[in-house]
């Protein structure tokens, strides 16, 4: 991708034969029977953003309650939602907040924004496709992720054990999961992310079929640009991992309700295998998160540098290092749960490989800026702000890694820190670089440049506050999922949930930003960016047709 | 048959394949890693004595080793239960009988199981058992009590073991369940 000098035929006259649209359907059509790979991508950001306010939400009422000890409001949420005002209804509700905070957030969030938003949207762009390779199937996952969502939410409103809702944490831990939450919340929930996984299985097969069997003449594996390379290996890391987090929660399933005991050691199970099951799931889980936002951050750097990205070719297997590193470093989540040290060494030890190909990244990212024409636009803020946050929850995630540090540390908020810096920062940032690169493309608009600087200072200032401290009360030992703590706590907490509100205040600007952009925004040229912006979505018009490409471009 | 699809077809074939394979190595991680425990002595997973494979008796050390019995009920089973000593010493490689005494405290016939392990998780690769009382049911009449015996030995071979050799202490535990409870449930050995 070095140098994509990419000629267009379809430009010039494609242009005038899609102008009138003989096929654009009505709304109905085209909105809820989507086919086309942009409509389903704007959908699918739109689900995101729905998702990311009620994960938000949910976040804030958490800090809320965070920001004093003793319990205040636990149980008058819970009342309002239907369950009982006792005490213990109210810490049932925390545990559901905890449980739903995070599976929205992961689930619903940020994988529905990465790839089904900016993956549709752009990986067909950028390989110069018409569209996906199955825009059908396409339609399915966006649904079937509705449809997940919906039962999710739906699950905090039915009887799950102590209280509504599933408390289990987004881990959905056997046996607080199966004999620990009787009634139907915990099988709702369960069922939500079977559906949520085919989605996303189906996504995946399609994001392979595509870009294998999809690209323009001359676009070869290595030119693709890195986004599309960060979505290849992230279907990858999808179509691994996801069945078998299927066959661990289709187990807890059978042992909640039809008396198997794989997880239970009254009948010769193991809760251990669960976690074992869960976290060859989960950690490639955290890649597929991040690893799209590394594309972003890559094709930002670049454009904003005006360079091509340094070490074009380190960086694509960089990604693929880290997919293929990802599966065999999954126990470093449970080092507590009794290993031997040599089993602990291993592990320790191939996490801490991880961090050289994403130091290859971070470095390359900087050698990309390095003698480069720099412009600091939203995009590039917030791509700057990701490699800035990004390093410091890597940093961390080093000192977690070892076997010996983390049983001090395990389930406190030094964790809470860690992956709140690398994923609710890192991919979170990424995602918002992405949405304000990308923004004028999408809409046909240009954003406000003063509202999204505002919104990118407010809210890094404000995570910032808010996360940081949670380090120090880590390693003071304030453990994870606590609703109260000792006063000893009381300082770092209030100044973290202080932050919250500082961040909320920077999400104000975006949304003013979206709304005001959509209605008021300055008319946005085919490439805003100018010269260092040289992957093909450029090259077509803001917003593209309805059906691009219909004659392939050639890339030379 | 997979020549006459389309490109498209068989990518996603493939795909599909690569999915469909996961999903059964996740369920087929159930036997697996219960293998994987019995071999390594993973997570203090004790080893069963198999006289047919045992090529001769294990050596008797010198050097002996401290065993203690711990003995749990699941809370869901009206019995007691608790080892007749709770400790014994035995010399490495030599056969020891240990005796856990059981009572059925309810008015009913009840069927437990024993699950156990041993701690330190290292020593389970060691820790023989030759016969065992939680390598079947056990069904206990109201009121009765029932003394249940355990023979096993300590392998010698833990004394090569630079990870195992100075254990100084074995922990032997079980915990009874009730097997009604888990109907058709697999058996515990």
């Amino acid at each position: 991708m070095t140098d994509i000098a990419a000629t267009a035929p379809a430009h010039g006259h494609g242009h005038a034969h899609d102008d009138h649209d003989h096929d654009t359907p009505g709304f109905f059509v085209r909105w809820f029977m989507s086919t086309n790979h942009k409509d389903i991508g704007t959908l699918y950001l739109i689900f995101a953003i729905l998702a990311g306010i009620i994960g938000g939400a949910l976040s804030g009422m958490m800090r809320l309650e965070l920001a004093e000890p003793g319990v205040q409001y636990l149980g008058g949420w819970a009342s309002a939602l239907g369950g009982g005002a006792d005490e213990v209804a109210g810490k049932h509700f925390w545990n559901v907040m905890i449980t739903a905070h995070g599976l929205i957030m992961v689930f619903f969030m940020v994988m529905p924004a990465m790839i089904g938003g900016f993956g549709n949207w752009f990986v067909p762009l950028m390989i110069g496709a018409p569209d996906m390779a199955f825009p059908r199937m396409n339609n399915v996952s966006f649904w079937l992720t509705a449809v997940a969502f919906v039962m999710l939410v739906g699950s905090m409103f039915v009887p799950g054990g102590s209280g509504n809702g599933a408390g289990t944490g987004w881990t959905v831990y056997a046996p607080l999961s199966t004999s620990g939450s009787a009634g139907p919340a915990v099988d709702m929930a369960i069922f939500s992310l079977h559906l949520a996984g085919a989605a996303s299985i189906l996504g995946a097969i399609n994001f392979i079929t595509t870009i294998f069997n999809m690209r323009a003449p001359g676009m070869t594996l290595h030119k693709m640009p890195l986004f599309v390379w960060s979505v290849l290996v992230t279907a990858f890391l999808l179509l691994l991992a996801l069945p078998v987090l299927a066959a661990a929660i289709t187990m807890l399933l059978t042992d909640r309700n039809f008396g198997t005991t794989f997880y239970d050691a009254a009948g010769g199970g193991d809760p251990v295998l669960y976690q074992h099951l869960f976290w060859f799931f989960g950690h490639p889980e955290v890649y597929i998160m991040i690893l799209p936002g590394f594309g972003i951050v890559s094709q930002i750097i670049s454009t904003f540098s005006k360079k091509p990205v340094f070490g074009y070719l380190g960086m694509a297997y960089a990604m693929v290092a880290i997919g293929v590193v990802g599966f065999i470093v999954w126990a470093h989540h449970m080092f507590t749960v009794g290993m031997s040290v040599n089993l602990k060494m291993y592990f320790t030890a191939a996490t801490m490989v991880i961090a050289v190909p994403t130091g290859i990244k971070i470095f390359s990212w900087i050698a990309t800026m390095w003698g480069g024409s720099m412009t600091f636009k939203t995009p590039m803020m917030w791509s700057l702000g990701f490699i800035f946050m990004f390093t410091v929850g890597g940093v961390t995630g080093v000192v977690l890694a070892n076997g010996g540090v983390d049983t001090n540390l395990h389930d406190t908020y030094y964790v809470v820190a860690h992956f709140h810096y690398v994923l609710s920062l890192g991919a979170v940032f990424s995602l918002f670089a992405g949405f304000y690169y990308w923004f004028p493309k999408m809409s046909g608009r240009m954003y406000s440049e003063l509202l999204g600087q505002l919104h990118f200072w407010v809210f890094f200032i404000g995570v910032n506050v808010m996360f940081f401290p949670q380090h120090f009360l880590g390693q003071q030992g304030m453990p994870r999922r606590y609703p109260d703590y000792a006063e000893a706590y009381a300082y770092w907490h209030y100044i973290s949930s202080f932050g919250y509100v500082i961040m909320a205040a920077g999400m104000v600007f975006f949304f003013v930003n979206i709304l005001y952009s959509l209605f008021a925004g300055k008319k946005a040229a085919d490439n805003p960016w100018g010269e260092g912006a040289t992957t093909l979505e450029w090259t077509l018009s803001s917003p593209p047709p309805f059906h691009q490409f219909n004659e392939l471009p050639r890339i030379a | 048959m997979i020549g006459r699809l389309s490109p498209n077809a068989r990518t996603a074939s493939f795909a599909a394949l690569i999915a469909v394979a996961m999903t059964g190595l996740g369920f087929a991680a159930v036997p697996l890693y219960d293998l994987f425990c019995r071999v390594t002595g993973f997570g203090g997973t004790t080893q069963r004595y198999d006289p047919v494979a045992a090529a001769a008796e294990p050596e008797i050390l010198s050097q002996t080793i401290s065993v203690r019995f711990d003995a749990n009920v699941s809370p869901n089973l009206p019995w007691k239960f608790y080892p007749e000593h709770p400790r014994d010493t035995v010399s490495v490689g030599a056969r020891d009988m240990a005796i856990f005494i059981a009572e059925n405290n309810s008015a009913r016939p009840v069927v437990g199981t024993a699950s156990f392990n041993v701690t330190p998780d290292q020593a389970g690769k060691y820790f023989t058992k030759i016969q065992c009382f939680c390598f079947t049911e056990q069904r206990l009449e109201p009121g009765q009590q029932m003394r249940m015996p355990v023979l096993f030995f300590v392998d010698p071979k833990i004394m090569d073991d630079p990870d195992a050799r100075d254990v100084q202490e074995i922990t032997l535990s079980y915990t009874f369940h009730p097997v009604d409870a888990v109907d058709g449930g697999k058996k515990a050995s």
